[in-house]
């Protein structure tokens, strides 16, 4: 904890939890799917879902997934924004489901046949985590420069993406592994102390057992 | 040097005879590698912005994103040259409101250390360095000094409503404030923990009732009494009176009494007057509308 954690962040009120930490899993989201998309698909539970238009809970996602940070001024125009961008936006409100942390949204984006679904929660004082990729259970912050890796779950992918942070001088600050059933597909999350070079999406893709790369930079 | 008590920072500020603040800016150096320059820079940075909120907040009324709240700061701070509690007190709680209209209506605030009680030490600091006619730098050195108070208070109990209360919050920021204040009225660190230590015991239990769960009622008129606290507790230190319990175990008591307090009135809506029949009727009809 620094002393900017104290006096700070600066955000678009009301709330650090609802409005600060909904922006910024709106963000992730965006930087999680990585590439445009024209539709969003937006599910609130519990209390994102129950006081979430007084606080802008639903204004503030918007407003991250068009890429705005949680100290935008802009985010109360997020829904005017967003229709004049043509993507199609929806809400599904769930107000009491004891499975999630009690401030949880569930961001589906779509391009074209492309979806991908994004959980996260919302901490406290603006900070988040995301916890769950497609159905693939995560646990990161977004506070780090983060790897992440759909692949193939077969041995030498996590020895093969390692040794080319190695050789790239990339020390790794934190690493998670999961995947659906053996052998089937995994997703890996890892975040970097430096920030990863743009190559790192071709260069790790080359592999034929990583699907995908995405990359959320600090 | 980690510092975790307000009992090591006021040793180490008296040994050296300096203010908390330089003690808090080579602490923070240290640990996040930013020199003091750009920790200097980067407070100056949120000093602004608190600046803008207030002067946005009592030149105007600007309703809510709800529509329950709107120019508490603005209606306080025309009636001050007439009010009994006198201008500096006046002044400061206005501002304080000023800055939580802002932030319910979706301005831009700075978390201090909360965005529920965001407005007690922007309405503090920038009353007293008027007051005392303080330089920016000095203002910004005394926010400094409040961002190590807050810490000391999240690290050894808490400063978020959901896990200790309104105490945790508004209590926090006014005892923030009011070791602030002390500094910038020329008090030693000693007298600034003393003002610290008398502040938060003025609202030690005070539970966290938000109506609706919404950041307003009665938020925004418990950040102008977290910044008249402030003052008094100041003005009572600089006196020569001391906290007879040490800031340190009152800290640690008011991190108990949060974590004694039920759900029920941690943030929840479901206790104190967000409980009430008004505040009921008033969710429902919230709750229905498309605000």
């Amino acid at each position: 904890m620094n002393l900017f954690d104290i006096i700070g962040p600066v955000m678009i009120g009301p709330s650090s939890s609802h409005t600060a930490g909904a922006a910024r899993l709106g963000k992730l989201a965006r930087n999680i799917f990585g590439e445009e998309f024209n539709k969003a698909d937006i599910t609130l539970y519990n209390s994102f879902s129950k006081t979430g238009k007084g606080h802008g809970t639903d204004k503030a996602i918007v407003a991250g997934i068009l890429g705005m940070e949680p100290d935008d001024e802009n985010i109360k125009n997020a829904f005017e924004l967003v229709k004049k961008s043509g993507i199609e936006v929806n809400f599904n409100y769930q107000d009491s489901n004891r499975e999630v942390h009690p401030n949880t949204a569930m961001i589906k984006l779509y391009e074209k046949e492309k979806s991908m679904s994004i959980t996260g929660c919302s901490l406290g004082g603006g900070r988040v985590m995301i916890q769950d990729i497609d159905g693939f259970k995560t646990e990161f912050t977004g506070e780090f420069n983060t790897i992440i890796s759909i692949q193939r779950d077969k041995p030498g992918i996590v020895a093969y993406v390692a040794s080319y942070l190695a050789q790239k001088n990339i020390n790794i600050a934190q690493m998670k592994l999961s995947r659906k059933s053996k052998g089937d597909t995994a997703l890996m999350i890892i975040e970097t102390d430096e920030i990863p070079p743009e190559s790192l999406k071709t260069d790790l893709e080359n592999n034929e057992g990583i699907y995908k790369i995405v990359l959320s930079i600090i | 040097m980690s510092l975790f008590t307000m009992k090591q920072i006021i040793e180490a500020a008296e040994e050296k005879g300096v203010k908390i603040s330089t003690v808090a800016m080579e602490m923070e150096s240290k640990e996040s590698g930013l020199s003091i320059d750009e920790i200097k820079k980067r407070m100056t940075n949120n000093y602004d912005i608190m600046k803008n909120a207030v002067s946005h907040g009592i030149n105007q009324v600007i309703p809510s994103v709800s529509g329950l709240t709107g120019g508490e700061g603005f209606r306080l701070w025309q009636g001050k040259d007439k009010g009994l509690s006198g201008d500096t007190i006046l002044k400061a709680s206005s501002r304080a409101m000023a800055v939580s209209n802002v932030n319910a209506s979706m301005g831009r605030v700075v978390a201090a250390p909360t965005a529920g009680s965001c407005g007690i030490i922007p309405g503090v600091l920038i009353t007293i360095g008027e007051r005392l006619g303080k330089s920016e730098d000095e203002i910004v050195d005394a926010l400094i000094t409040t961002a190590v108070v807050g810490k000391v208070i999240a690290q050894n109990a808490t400063v978020a409503g959901s896990e200790g209360g309104c105490q945790a919050e508004c209590g926090a920021a006014s005892a923030m404030a009011a070791a602030a204040a002390v500094e910038l009225s020329g008090g030693t660190p000693s007298q600034a923990g003393h003002a610290a230590a008398i502040a938060l015991k003025g609202v030690m239990g005070l539970i966290c009732d938000p109506v609706a769960g919404l950041v307003e009622v009665p938020c925004i008129k418990r950040n102008s009494f977290g910044a008249a606290q402030a003052i008094l507790a100041a003005d009572m230190a600089m006196s020569g009176i001391e906290s007879v319990i040490p800031v340190d175990e009152v800290i640690k008591a008011m991190g108990d009494v949060g974590h004694a307090m039920p759900e029920e009135l941690k943030e929840t809506a479901m206790g104190g007057i967000a409980a009430s029949e008004t505040a009921k009727k008033l969710e429902k009809k919230l709750l229905k509308n498309d605000m």
